[in-house]
């Protein structure tokens, strides 16, 4: 499906090892995503939602924004059609995300590929991403299953405490009170400072900063996710010193 | 149509919808050899990603934040450890909002 041009380095390993140590990297954050969900299982009981609603939403939808937007305009007269179009909406930044691991994900059959971009998410794409990264810095062959060990760690850890937090919670402190909150922002700093970014990603790097708040500013949601990937993209592409002397790809 | 099959068909909606999204871009990438604009794009996308994900609370949310995020790069960068950078701002941005809002 996905191979009309092979990839000239070869195919990667997709071994249980791979999925083992991505299962194992992905945990502390997953233990964040699941305070989420425990959340989320709890505003689903107050909406009326059923166990199995929430947790169907959990097992297949597996995706947090997506399903506490949902919350929202639950209620006896769904707006189906809405609710399909703002989950596409929401989570357009995972085709540009899916994109940036084209690099290992082609190299893989198409089989193991998409199904492992079934359990992606912001989380696991995150520490995949910065694990494929150093793997390619220290001339390392990536494990094509790391990406599907760190999903199954979130999808483990949300549908359980999705279930939690709808069948025996009955209140939950505000998550900020223990710092919580910030635990994702201090995931995806640390990830970014492991990326090491170069000179020449410095004007990406601002170009993505300043689109996003802006878009925050202008329109919520999660718009400013995709807006400042975009503008970090197109500086990149567009703008000035793009050498091409960048480091060769893996 | 009974309710519980309406609203377990919407949710097999959203989730053919948030499988599209994900499949997309590899599928995108799959049908295209990149140029070497798209290439510099592409090779730009995980950090601006990034970038972008981290920008509102580290920059907009308050001050505890802004040095709780300085704090964790700082601890990122010296230990490369990522649950101990985790474990670190969430510690300072619990201590410094004590202090200011």
């Amino acid at each position: 499906m996905n191979t009309q041009h092979a990839p000239s380095a070869g195919r990667l390993p997709f071994t249980f090892g791979g999925i083992v140590s991505g299962f194992r990297a992905c945990v502390p954050v997953a233990l964040g995503v699941a305070v989420y969900g425990v959340l989320f299982g709890l505003l689903a009981r107050q909406k009326g939602m059923s166990w199995v609603e929430a947790q169907s939403m959990s097992l297949f939808i597996f995706a947090g924004a997506s399903q506490l937007i949902a919350l929202d305009l639950w209620g006896p007269n769904l707006p189906a059609l809405s609710l399909i179009v703002t989950t596409f909406i929401v989570n357009l930044r995972h085709v540009l995300m899916g994109a940036a691991l084209s690099p290992q994900l082609l190299r893989l059959p198409a089989g193991r590929a998409f199904g492992s971009l079934f359990f992606m998410t912001d989380e696991s794409w995150a520490i995949s991403l910065a694990r494929y990264a150093e793997d390619g810095r220290r001339g390392r062959l990536s494990d094509g299953a790391f990406l599907l060990g760190a999903g199954l760690a979130v999808y483990v850890f949300w549908n359980v405490s999705t279930a939690l937090g709808h069948v025996l919670v009955r209140g939950l402190d505000d998550p900020a009170r223990y710092g919580l909150d910030f635990a994702f922002t201090a995931v995806f700093t640390a990830l970014l400072v492991g990326l090491r970014p170069r000179r020449a990603d410095i004007l990406p790097l601002v170009a993505a900063v300043g689109a996003a708040l802006l878009t925050l500013r202008l329109c919520p949601g999660k718009w400013y996710i995709l807006a400042g990937a975009l503008a970090g993209g197109f500086a990149a592409a567009f703008g000035p010193g793009s050498t091409p002397s960048r480091e060769a790809g893996k | 149509m009974s309710p519980l099959c309406f609203s377990l068909l919407t949710i097999l909606g959203m989730a053919l919808a948030t499988y599209a999204s994900r499949a997309a871009g590899l599928m995108l990438m799959s049908r295209m050899t990149p140029g070497k604009r798209m290439e510099r794009f592409m090779r730009a996308m995980p950090g601006a990603i990034l970038a972008s994900i981290v920008a509102p609370s580290a920059l907009t949310a308050g001050p505890a934040e802004a040095l709780a995020t300085l704090a964790t790069a700082l601890a990122a960068w010296r230990f490369r450890n990522l649950p101990l950078a985790m474990g670190v701002g969430v510690a300072v941005v619990l201590g410094l909002r004590q202090f200011v809002g």
